[in-house]
């Protein structure tokens, strides 16, 4: 827990990252890395003053891909933002869809139905593992090693073959609507991801757990260096494995539980989960490695035990709540269907959210990924921002690499798993 | 064409074999011309912004491999490629740096604009990205979809190939400017300036 | 729930009111809701203010914010019944109590302008840099209070009401570099 209660001994004086020169005066130069490298992660840009091999201050520029998705957040209606969450964190679109609905569905005060929990988590928990699997995949490459970012890849082909079979896109999914889903999934669906769980999820970890987990050199790259205190963890406002990598205690999914990690989920006493959340206290890229690889054995043990849990029953709350879609089957058949599709769709119509702000966030992969929402009683938000991890993380990047060597930096950068455009939004 | 295809190449003499083989070789590539090697070995700049750089990389995987036409060698530095494959949403603050590569490209090069965003800019019609990167860049292929699917990349590349067996070692001045749609000016005022 | 405090959050907003008389903090709910445990509480604070309020949340024993959550603004020029432009919000998050706050400080035109609070929460250093990028509301203490997502060049503050979504021509015009400076 935070140490530092005292007012008194409040010495924050943030000022730009540097590190003190060597006595002798060394030979001091700039080097700029980016936005154009293989190592940046696509678009972001550091000046690195070094001295020698070391660094003595670091600037990061950022907003290389700023596209203005809040201010399209304004425009866009609750059920049409979802395609631009997809493109938010892009390597698990899955989770930014449920932490977009989720903070939507909290605005409304809407309640979701069981079914739609229960696959809401199945997802959520396979695109952890494919976020994770791709972020230690590049930690790899970006080191050097090859073949570690092929096993990784390999695996995240089958979870896109997933999610094609329920939403019809590999990627950009944009599976979640406002109290429901797109639609439902496919019989035999949740075979396949237990299949993939104990078959071929088990192997890519496992050999990737024996390329690099006890590899000298990976070893000598990633331990001691980018070290981040539990203080500092907090101060910085990170969130997400790199704060649980630094030993800070929280995650969203355990201290305020929703969807199915909550008890009584179903309505019928349904137990959460069960699953332990990896904490590390050295503070290093090798931690945060470390608490990532494990991060994803826990979620493998979340999906077998939800993948046999799915209730049966309607995915989408009923369409009287002036919030959700009716089935297709209904609009065509039915004239209430027709009415309440209407409804919805039509640009004087449209959703009815009450008047306020509400704030709903989820545990994705990167941490809490929230947003904030205002509406004013429109069809589309008042403002919608989003409270992005990768942003807020990468606030204390200089201050983690300043003291360290040239490939360090690529080292840390790489296990901040920072996704450009989350970052720039 | 000289070449006698049914050779046991072990039943001849070694000198008969050397001189079967070179001389299929250099029939080939009389035939094919320089073009043919070139478009079996080009090497990407992959300027991957956003969510189509993953498709990028799905493509260089395992799966859709790219390396299957020679392309798998994605060197970052614009000075060793010839393709460039602008992979996702260019803001504006990114396009100097864009334009800035493809002119530090070598000749010939060519360019393919992956995605909608690339091509258009896509679902983001905002103020802060540019509207298709062929307003400033000439593109000789545009690979729909958000993001394309690696097989549609992948046919991307076969139609640079086919341009590339054609048109061979023509300037990229020479060549086609792209559809260079122009975009009509959203407000006519000072730019920059607020109110 | 997630975004809801887990303990009550009523006995810290009886601390700040009773160490704070002189100020109005205004308790509500960001949201009226019915159920109590989904309410997310949200107190007003005057700029001038806000450092003294802000230390008291962070290092007294009965509230402990130890976390910003969340550092945003919200252009109230359009919202129905609004008196003040610009509310700067703060999301506060006690991991020690396991409760959330929020704090909204109201600022208008011209030259909006809030003390930083990098002095508390080292996480809100880019965040103020961003809403100085968006909304151009000032952080008198920030360090270096420049632009983050925006070029350098772009004078406007984009995501302003009276900011159009697809620009004032910027998008159109701009330099197209030739072959000699590459």
């Amino acid at each position: 827990m935070a140490t530092l209660t005292d007012p008194s001994q409040l010495s924050y004086e943030i000022g730009p990252a540097t590190y003190a020169r060597e006595e002798s005066g060394g030979d001091v130069w700039t080097l700029n890395l980016g936005p154009q490298h293989p190592a940046t992660h696509t678009t972001l840009r550091h000046v690195l003053e070094l001295e020698g091999e070391r660094v003595l201050s670091c600037t990061v520029h950022i907003g290389y891909l700023h596209s203005g998705f809040e201010k399209l957040g304004e425009k866009l209606n609750f059920n049409q933002y979802v395609v631009v969450t997809d493109r938010m964190n892009y390597i698990s679109p899955m989770a930014n869809n449920i932490a977009w609905h989720h903070a939507c569905e909290k605005l409304f005060g809407i309640e979701i139905t069981p079914r739609c929990k229960a696959i809401r988590t199945i997802i959520a928990e396979l695109a952890r593992i494919q976020d994770h699997l791709l972020c230690l995949g590049a930690a790899g490459l970006d080191l050097g090693a090859f073949t570690a970012f092929m096993y990784p890849f390999n695996a995240r082909e089958t979870i896109y073959d997933l999610f094609e079979e329920i939403c019809g896109a590999r990627f950009t999914t944009s599976y979640t609507r406002v109290g429901g889903l797109m639609q439902d999934i496919t019989p035999g669906w949740t075979q396949k991801v237990r299949h993939f769980c104990t078959d071929e999820l088990a192997r890519a970890i496992d050999d990737f757990d024996a390329l690099l987990t006890r590899n000298r050199i990976f070893l000598e790259r990633t331990k001691g260096v980018g070290y981040l205190s539990h203080d500092d963890a907090i101060s910085w406002s990170v969130t997400g494995p790199l704060a649980r990598a630094s030993g800070v205690r929280r995650d969203l999914r355990k201290d305020e539980p929703y969807l199915c990690y909550a008890d009584d989920w179903d309505g019928q006493g349904g137990r959460a989960v069960t699953f332990k959340v990896p904490i590390a206290t050295s503070g290093d890229c090798l931690a945060r490695y470390q608490v990532r690889l494990a991060e994803m054995k826990e979620s493998v043990k979340i999906l077998l035990q939800m993948v046999d849990r799915v209730p049966d029953g309607p995915i989408n709350v009923l369409p009287n709540d002036k919030a959700t879609l009716p089935d297709k089957r209904e609009i065509y058949f039915s004239i209430e269907g027709l009415i309440h599709h209407f409804e919805q769709v039509m640009t004087n119509r449209g959703f009815e959210p009450p008047v306020g702000e509400s704030y709903g966030s989820n545990e994705t992969a990167n941490g809490e990924l929230g947003f904030h929402l205002v509406s004013d009683g429109g069809n589309s938000a008042y403002r919608a921002r989003c409270r992005p991890p990768s942003f807020i993380n990468y606030q204390c990047f200089p201050h983690l690499v300043v003291g360290h060597q040239v490939s360090d930096v690529i080292a840390v950068l790489s296990s901040m798993n920072v996704i450009a455009a989350e970052l720039d939004r | 064409m000289g070449v006698e295809t049914n050779i046991a190449p072990f039943a001849a003499s070694k000198e008969e074999f050397l001189s079967t083989k070179l001389s299929y070789l250099v029939d080939l590539l009389r035939e094919n011309g320089v073009n043919w090697s070139r478009k079996n070995s080009l090497w990407p700049m992959p300027f991957a912004t956003a969510c189509c750089g993953i498709e990028l990389m799905a493509t260089g995987a395992s799966r859709y491999d790219i390396a299957r036409f020679g392309a798998e060698v994605m060197r970052f530095t614009p000075r060793q490629c010839d393709l460039l494959i602008c992979a996702g949403r260019v803001a504006i603050k990114t396009m100097p740096v864009l334009q800035r590569i493809y002119q530090q490209m070598a000749e010939p090069k060519w360019v393919i604009s992956m995605g909608a965003c690339a091509s258009t800019g896509g679902v983001f019609d905002t103020y802060a990205v540019v509207q298709g990167v062929d307003q400033f860049l000439p593109v000789d292929v545009y690979v729909p979809g958000c993001p394309p699917r690696p097989e549609t990349l992948l046919e991307g590349v076969m139609a640079i190939q086919r341009i590339v067996e054609k048109e061979g070692l023509k300037h990229s001045h020479e060549r086609q400017r792209g559809l260079g749609l122009v975009v009509q000016e959203t407000v006519k005022l000072d730019v920059g300036k607020e109110s | 729930m997630s975004g809801c405090s887990t303990h009550p959050i009523g006995p810290v907003i009886e601390a700040v009111a009773a160490k704070f008389a002189d100020i109005d903090v205004a308790p509500s709910p960001l949201m009226p809701r019915e159920d109590e445990s989904q309410r997310q509480m949200c107190l007003r604070v005057p700029a001038e203010r806000l450092i003294e309020v802000m230390t008291f949340l962070r290092f007294d024993p009965g509230c402990l914010f130890e976390q910003l959550v969340d550092l945003t603004c919200v252009d109230y020029l359009e919202f129905p019944r609004a008196t003040d432009r610009y509310g700067v919000t703060y999301g506060l998050l006690s991991l020690t109590k396991e409760h959330r706050l929020w704090v909204k400080c109201f600022v208008n035109d011209p030259e909006p302008e809030v003390p930083s609070v990098t002095c508390i929460w080292k996480g809100a250093d880019w965040q103020e840099r961003e809403v100085w990028d968006m909304f151009g509301v000032k952080f008198a203490g920030h360090y270096d209070l420049r632009r983050i997502l925006t070029w350098e060049g772009f004078e406007a503050h984009p995501l302003r009401k009276d900011y159009p979504l697809e620009g004032r021509g910027e998008r159109e015009n701009f330099v197209r570099i030739g072959i000699d400076s590459a």
